[in-house]
């Protein structure tokens, strides 16, 4: 009764070692997001005006957007819209080549991931540096992250050190994270100043200013759009917020969910362009302004990416980023997988206990869990339902419906502890897979409590 | 229809029933009793290293002191004559890369998390970002609470930039080791005034 993400996280957990790491970092962040909630008395207060800003918002999107893209305008941006990701590529594209663009520095941009930029803008000749030093190492190792505020968070010092060796010519054996950090920087610097163009995405767009806002720890963006003439900033459409007393109130939120730190280092305003250059914003629908429509799921337009849903989440914390189908894992991946195409991505579905940690952290009150038992109501619907469950199930009805046979069954279920170990723990049994299967008491529950006590009794106690 | 008017009617069709925006009057953020000394231990936390001028001292004779090691500073403060360059006068960005420091006028400080609002006033704001020490100048009179204080606050000029910073660049991207000058400053000195 496997999904991919189960066989996939089967793998992930051959390396016990590092599986346990991985789950000790990730709760460890969980932990410093606590102590950050905690230090602010308003903070729930600020999570339920963060939720009602941004369903208001969404509510108003289509006229928040035409104010924002009016404002830009006046500010001398030129603003692009772009209805899918190959629309917003090849208009990225079309911006880059009318300028001569032949080598583009970027900051971390999760829109980027999702439309596939760097590939087609590669093929197209122009190269791309990523900048935030995790996107920069998994871009030299060709990879794709593995969680989408530390997208390098599947390798460990001693596979920088290596791959800085064989890409930076950094001394052989020194895997010291300062001294590696130290060559990305010095390498990067080349790269800030020898670009025809930087981009950036956008944490929020101010619909009042037309400013684009980045938030960045490593100044990045700030380098990006520093040194080249030429700025295009890579927006989804559902970044737009009314204005900075509603940024005041995300602000406070974003940093302290994601990492557990008061503020980025960087909260960086764009609203024109620098003295002798131009800036471009690229508004990118790509199916949200449909999921809109979708009462269950439309919620998952208020997140703002800060990944805390990822941190606090048991199966991604013990199962990793790369057993996710979709590029963007954990709870808030399974959702927008199954919004994006439900027939490819359901293999995620299964990836949740329900204990809904995800949607108690999630600085926007975005119902995560309760959005993805939704979608497992409906995996019938997209053909994608595990034949084996379906069997079992009906074999359930059957026996719930007739309390005669249900009787029958629980009463003689003990004698399952006899078949012998071989037979039960082949392999070919689900209920013994991962560890050993359980022994049945000789009698069931609901015996076995009105022998104990009047059920009242217990209530009073 | 162009792509701007099929977004925007799908956005409009689609919207939902109306929600109203929400009240912020009963959030009642955190607020401190003496922001300034607040701001100065939230920034010591975030790694900066904080300077009091006091009155009636030359801003050139602190940051010659604070920088004794410095042989590039650039700046367009009036009055720090040991600059070597200045933002609005370079020809190109490169010129500014190995600055030992940049020195940048802060308009409005934040106690609860260290933030110093930074509106561009030079030419080139690279100077914020590519200096390997930075030094933000920042008048004492100017910090407030929270962040609902400071977006009430911030002001804009022509070049339409502006950044709040608090704390020198940092990263924990190679195996979540934290280490401090990523991309930009590797230093942060915050000189009160």
């Amino acid at each position: 009764m496997s999904t991919s993400h189960s066989n996939a996280a089967d793998k992930f957990l051959k390396n016990r070692k590092y599986a346990d790491w991985h789950d000790d970092t990730f709760w460890s962040v969980r932990q410093k997001r606590d102590r950050m909630a905690a230090s602010l008395p308003e903070w729930e207060r600020l999570r339920q005006a963060a939720a009602e800003i941004k369903d208001h918002t969404l509510s108003h999107l289509g006229d928040y957007l035409e104010q924002f893209a009016d404002a830009a305008e006046k500010n001398g941006v030129k603003v692009h819209w772009a209805a899918d990701a190959d629309e917003f590529n090849s208009i990225v594209y079309d911006i880059l080549s009318s300028h001569g663009v032949q080598k583009m520095v970027k900051s971390k941009s999760m829109l980027t991931e999702e439309c596939r930029m760097n590939p087609y803008l590669e093929s197209k000749g122009i190269e791309i540096v990523e900048t935030d030093l995790g996107e920069r190492i998994i871009q030299l190792k060709g990879q794709a992250p593995s969680h989408i505020v530390m997208p390098a968070i599947h390798l460990s010092h001693d596979d920088v050190g290596e791959l800085f060796e064989k890409e930076l010519c950094t001394e052989k054996g020194n895997h010291d994270p300062t001294y590696l950090t130290y060559q990305a920087r010095l390498s990067l610097r080349d790269e800030f100043l020898t670009a025809d163009a930087g981009m950036t995405g956008a944490n929020f767009g101010i619909a009042e200013t037309g400013d684009i806002v980045v938030c960045t720890n490593e100044g990045n963006a700030d380098m990006s759009t520093s040194c080249p003439r030429l700025h295009i900033a890579a927006m989804g459409i559902e970044k737009v917020i009314p204005d900075y007393d509603a940024l005041a109130v995300f602000h406070r939120l974003l940093a302290r969910s994601a990492t557990g730190q008061p503020t980025t280092v960087f909260t960086s305003h764009f609203r024109k362009a620098r003295p002798g250059g131009e800036m471009h914003i690229v508004l990118v629908d790509n199916g949200r302004s449909e999921w809109l429509a979708d009462s269950d799921h439309r919620k998952t337009l208020r997140c703002m990416r800060c990944g805390s849903c990822m941190n606090t989440c048991p199966v991604y914390r013990n199962s990793g980023g790369y057993s996710y189908s979709y590029f963007i894992p954990g709870p808030l991946g399974v959702n927008l997988g199954m919004l994006r195409d439900p027939k490819a991505y359901s293999g995620n579905i299964s990836a949740c206990t329900l204990c809904l940690s995800c949607q108690s952290t999630c600085p926007v009150k975005i119902d995560l869990g309760d959005q993805i038992y939704k979608w497992r109501q409906k995996l019938d619907s997209f053909g994608t339902a595990n034949k084996e469950k379906k069997l079992i199930c009906k074999g359930m009805e059957v026996i719930f419906d007739h309390p005669a046979i249900y009787n029958a069954a629980t009463g003689e279920l003990h004698l399952v502890n006899h078949v012998p170990d071989a037979i039960l723990n082949c392999g070919l049994n689900p209920w013994a897979a991962g560890h050993k299967m359980m022994k049945f008491p000789k009698k069931p529950f609901h015996k076995l409590i009105k022998e104990v006590a009047d059920p009242d009794d217990i209530k009073k106690s | 229809m162009s792509a701007k008017e099929d977004i925007l009617s799908r956005c409009r069709r689609n919207a939902g029933p109306e929600v109203k925006r929400p009240s912020l009057e009963g959030l009642d953020p955190l607020t401190f009793a003496d922001p300034l000394e607040k701001f100065k231990s939230t920034s010591v936390e975030m790694s900066c290293r904080v300077i009091d001028v006091p009155e009636g001292k030359n801003l050139n004779d602190a940051v010659k002191e604070a920088f004794q090691d410095a042989k590039t500073i650039c700046t367009n403060i009036p009055g720090i004559d040991c600059a070597t360059s200045n933002p609005d006068t370079v020809a190109s960005v490169t010129e500014l890369n190995h600055t030992d420091v940049g020195v940048v006028p802060g308009m409005l400080g934040v106690a609860e998390n260290g933030c110093i609002w930074v509106p561009q006033t030079m030419k080139e704001k690279a100077v914020c970002f590519i200096s390997e020490n930075l030094a933000i100048v920042l008048p004492r009179q100017n910090v407030v609470s929270n962040m609902h204080e400071a977006y009430r606050r911030i002001e804009f000029n022509d070049y339409g930039y502006g950044a709040f910073i608090s704390g020198p660049s940092k990263t924990a991207d190679i195996a979540q080791v934290l280490v401090t000058g990523a991309q930009a400053a590797r230093t942060l000195t915050v000189f009160l005034i």
